[in-house]
């Protein structure tokens, strides 16, 4: 395979091309479905190619196979260089990604077991078993139940000297119970929602997961969501369990310090940002208990690995710094771009903080979330509740939604709890919540502490054209909010 | 391409050399292009080829997937061996009806020469056209524009093989002036159905007539909505309920509702993978062919789609809606009508705004998402052109509202269905769709541009 890629490098300087950059990936992704005690099936997904992305003439092409031959090789990098000089017919100045980044090394998910060498009928057990365990609470319709292994190897080398090799291993699994009453459907999740919760782990993420342990609860409050109360119409505290709240950092806060976004680059399909880059350093985004990084060294995130898609080492990039917007996740290009709009500062290095990534060899890479992180409070959840005299818990997201300059977002949950006088009371049902992100982070008064955090993953983040499904993480707790607008809808 | 000899003859080798009860072999080939354009220059410009064998093998009742996008024998004869395998570790699955029985089907013409020819040279002077456009207008444009070949072929152990080559284009803009924006959006199979210029253009009209919005409350209105925010309407109800096995599993807007007149009479929405004003596509995953099937007729919830499994469970024939199965997220999705349509009325956007005395004019949705499944309840944003309409006529921009609004009963008040239908694509299958006048539309929150 080496002669691929030293080939692809070659032909796209032969054809004038004044970088160049391929990467080859093959990846391996199992999975495993129980939906209503019936095994809906077990695939293995092998795929694998390559692709080239060079800058000829001023401009960005690429192009990528799955037919991994020297020939080939030869013939998507011409086609590379031949779509780089497409794009400079309409260029306006030459593309520019700063000094060289010359990096060579190898990175492997640190795994205590490796998920591909357990045996399908051990895994196949805990799902069945968890499965029988929701449908034999009285009142469930329909019970999924469902674990993911990826195994991703990918070679990334460019013309500016950079080797290296990465292996990431994903471990995800989730369960779900669904109770249907005369006119409305309950849905309950565990670990979280869409499906599964995942990680950068091996095996032993699945077993602590304890899947069969938790089906009988998330059964119970599915069917016992029937008969709960509608959440009120009114503007409370609320209280957001670490899942939700690692949903809320995604949409309003992940997205928007997307560098590309806020330079409109992502305008046609995801949308831009209300981060504007007058507001790096000035902008009071939270109030001071909201301390967010974006880190790529997090171990067992989902967003973890060793180098991005262009070469450039895995970084812990401050954020918000108690409640200040301080940082964006940047590109080599968007890096140099925002050096020459706003000039250096602490702020502005003109440096990638290595966040590009493409979702497989057929893409290109964008500026993708990474570990986007609330940082623990100081709070015990118990002390939390007790300290709210008036309010709502909710957990477990079931809708999201988000303007596409991210600030007016609403949010509905799978289930709630109503506080009354520092308890937990009566449960409710179809609990919404709504606010402007700004407003909504400069509310948040307590954070939970560490024994809380959990570092979610969200496997389903789209962005591109043509589309991309990243993989990312955000480490959360539960946390406070104070004078948040909820309602229901029946 | 790799054209339907050398496919048939991959297909041929791999059902051979399967030792499985039953065996299927789905191919999807494709080798398409984008380019991709924002603050009006070429930003982004990709090309990709790729196949990929999803082979699911049948042991009694026991059924096993494995994927591979490596066209190698070796690699074919691994994926059956690994499907095989998946296959005797899994208990049986009582409710497998076996693999279906060969239909005829009938070919439907839908390769363009001129797409599949389509150089990267001609994608960006088609796009540069929009950018120089919006340039000298004083307003910024993105988007993308792709082209691209794309075969499917099924075949069985029991003598299914279906082949169908087709291409497709789509275009999408966003045109952004300071605090205004236009969209435009047509997919299509003939380059000649596409005027990407003229896209352009009517989001650049778009963009600068939504300048300066004015602020405005939530509430219940009257909207006539474009045919790109129909489009979200349609893509939900198919989505969300018009699958069997979302009706099967009670969790679908049909529960109850089927017979029943639960929307206007003005009405009907059917799906038909033939039809050549849309993305034809004449058989499913399982190389059944698709049937028409009308979803609402004037009104009133006819019933669901149909796959081999859900169809058998009610001792009907597949409809011809099975959506891949060799990957168990997607296989339990059930089936999903892709190719929708809903019949035109006689108005004309123009004459609809003229219906209204105080409402609101919607270009399209955004972010959409749903809040409760037997209502087809909805929320998102409004994007890319909001206005105020007073006594008939469009009177100013507004900023975007956030709606909550259950999408059947929004379809019990139609005034109004536009004439001219858009064939929109914007993810896995389209929807070719009117504009529509409707009663009430409910709004709970607004933003701040």
């Amino acid at each position: 395979m080496k002669e691929i890629l030293e080939r692809a490098l070659n032909v796209a300087q032969l054809r004038g091309a004044t970088y160049a950059d391929v990467r080859l990936v093959h990846r391996i992704e199992q999975s495993l479905l129980v939906r209503n005690g019936v095994v809906q099936g077990i695939s293995q997904i092998e795929d694998m190619g390559f692709g080239v992305r060079v800058i000829a003439d001023g401009a960005w092409g690429f192009a990528s196979s799955a037919r991994l031959t020297l020939e080939e090789a030869e013939r998507v990098a011409d086609r590379a260089v031949q779509i780089a000089r497409a794009s400079a017919l309409f260029k306006k100045e030459d593309v520019d990604i700063g000094p060289p980044v010359v990096q060579r090394g190898t990175y492997r998910t640190p795994v205590q077991i490796d998920p591909f060498t357990v045996p399908l009928e051990k895994k196949l057990e805990i799902l069945l078993a968890a499965d029988a365990a929701m449908r034999a609470v009285r009142g469930i319709a329909a019970t999924e139940a469902e674990m993911v292994f990826i195994r991703e190897r990918k070679t990334f080398a460019s013309t500016e000297g950079s080797w290296i090799e990465q292996e990431i291993i994903e471990s995800g699994c989730g369960i779900e119970a669904t109770a249907v009453g005369p006119d409305e459907v309950q849905r309950r999740s565990y670990p979280n929602s869409v499906g599964r919760h995942q990680m950068t782990r091996g095996w032993e993420f699945i077993e602590e997961c304890d899947l069969p342990g938790n089906a009988p609860r998330i059964a119970e409050e599915a069917v016992a969501l029937l008969t709960a109360d509608l959440c009120p119409e009114t503007v409370t505290t609320v209280i957001l369990g670490g899942s939700q709240v690692a949903l809320q950092i995604h949409e309003s806060c992940g997205h928007p310090i997307e560098l590309d976004r806020v330079f409109g680059t992502e305008a046609a399909y995801a949308g831009t940002s209300f981060l504007t880059p007058e507001k790096l350093g000035t902008f009071r985004y939270g109030s001071e208990v909201v301390n967010i990084t974006a880190d790529a060294t997090l171990p067992g995130g989902l967003g973890t690995f060793g180098w991005d898609d262009e070469g450039v080492p895995a970084q812990r990039v401050d954020i918000v710094k108690e409640g200040l917007f301080v940082g964006y996740m940047t590109s080599r290009e968007t890096a140099r771009q925002l050096l020459k709009l706003l000039g250096p500062s602490p702020y502005v290095t003109g440096l990638s903080n290595g966040t590009m990534r493409a979702s497989g060899w057929n893409r290109i890479p964008l500026i993708r979330m990474t570990n986007v992180n609330l940082l623990p409070g100081t709070w015990r959840l118990e002390d939390l509740i007790a300290d709210t005299d008036e309010g709502i818990f909710m957990d477990t997201n079931r809708s999201w939604s988000i303007d596409d300059k991210r600030l007016n977002f609403q949010f509905g949950c799978e289930i709630a709890w109503e506080i009354k006088g520092g308890k937990l009371t009566r449960m409710l049902k179809n609990p919404i919540y709504t606010g402007i992100t700004p407003e909504f982070w400069r509310s948040c008064d307590a954070v939970c502490n560490a024994d809380h955090w959990v570092i979610w993953g969200t496997p389903n983040c789209g962005k591109g054209q043509p589309s991309q499904l990243a993989h990312t993480g955000h480490g959360a707790a539960p946390a406070r909010f104070r004078n948040v607008r909820v309602f229901s809808r029946k | 391409m790799l054209g339907e000899p050398i496919i048939r003859e991959i297909l041929g080798k791999a059902l051979r050399a399967s030792p499985a009860d039953e065996t299927e072999i789905v191919l999807e080939a494709h080798d398409s292009a984008l380019t991709r354009f924002a603050n009006n220059v070429i930003h982004q410009n990709v090309a990709e080829v790729n196949t990929e064998i999803a082979v699911r093998v049948v042991l009694g009742k026991r059924v096993g997937a494995a994927v591979t996008n490596r066209l190698t024998e070796e690699a074919l004869g691994r994926a059956i061996e690994e499907a095989v395998a998946l296959a005797r570790l899994q208990p049986e699955n009582p409710e497998f009806p076996g693999l279906p029985e060969p239909q005829p089907i009938e070919p439907v013409a839908a390769f363009d020469e001129a797409v599949a020819g389509a150089t990267p040279e001609w994608r960006a002077r088609a796009v540069g056209a929009v950018c120089r456009l919006a340039e000298s207008m004083g307003v910024n444009a993105a988007g993308a524009l792709s082209t691209g070949v794309y075969e499917l072929a099924v075949a069985n152990s029991k003598g299914v093989f279906a082949y169908h080559a087709g291409t497709e284009t789509h275009f999408s803009t966003v045109v952004m002036s300071d605090d205004g924006s236009g969209y435009a959006h047509r997919a299509a199979w003939r380059l000649a159905d596409l005027d990407v210029e003229a896209l352009g253009r009517s989001a650049i009209e778009r963009a600068l007539r939504s300048r300066n919005p004015r602020p405005i409350e939530p509430g219940v209105y009257p909207v006539v909505l474009e045919p790109y925010a129909v489009e979200d309407i349609l893509s939900w109800l198919g989505y969300a309920g018009a699958g069997a096995l979302a009706v099967q599993e009670g969790r679908s807007w049909m529960n109850d509702r089927i017979g029943r007149p639960v929307m206007s009479p003005q009405i009907t929405i059917w799906d038909d993978g033939r039809d050549p004003a849309g993305l034809p596509l004449p058989f499913d995953f399982e190389g059944v062919p698709r049937q028409r099937v009308i979803i609402v007729e004037r009104g009133v919830p006819q019933g669901p789609v149909y796959d081999t499994v859900t169809a058998a469970r009610e001792g009907r024939r597949s409809t011809g809606h099975a959506l891949p199965r060799s990957r168990p997220q997607t296989a339990s999705l059930g089936p999903i009508p892709l190719h929708l349509f809903m019949a035109p009325g006689e108005a004309t956007i123009e004459e609809m705004v003229r219906q209204v005395d105080r409402g609101l004019y919607i270009t399209r949705f955004w972010y959409t998402r749903l809040v409760h499944p037997r209502d087809c309840v909805l929320t998102g944003m409004t994007r890319d052109g909001v206005f105020w309409i007073e006594k008939g006529e469009i009177a100013y921009p507004v900023r975007n509202l956030r709606f909550t609004q259950g999408y059947v009963p929004a379809l019990a008040g139609v005034r109004a269905v536009g004439k001219e239908r858009w064939l929109i694509s914007e993810g896995f299958g389209f929807t070719c769709v009117p504009a529509l006048l409707l009663e009430a539309f409910t709004f709970t929150g607004v933003t701040e541009f």
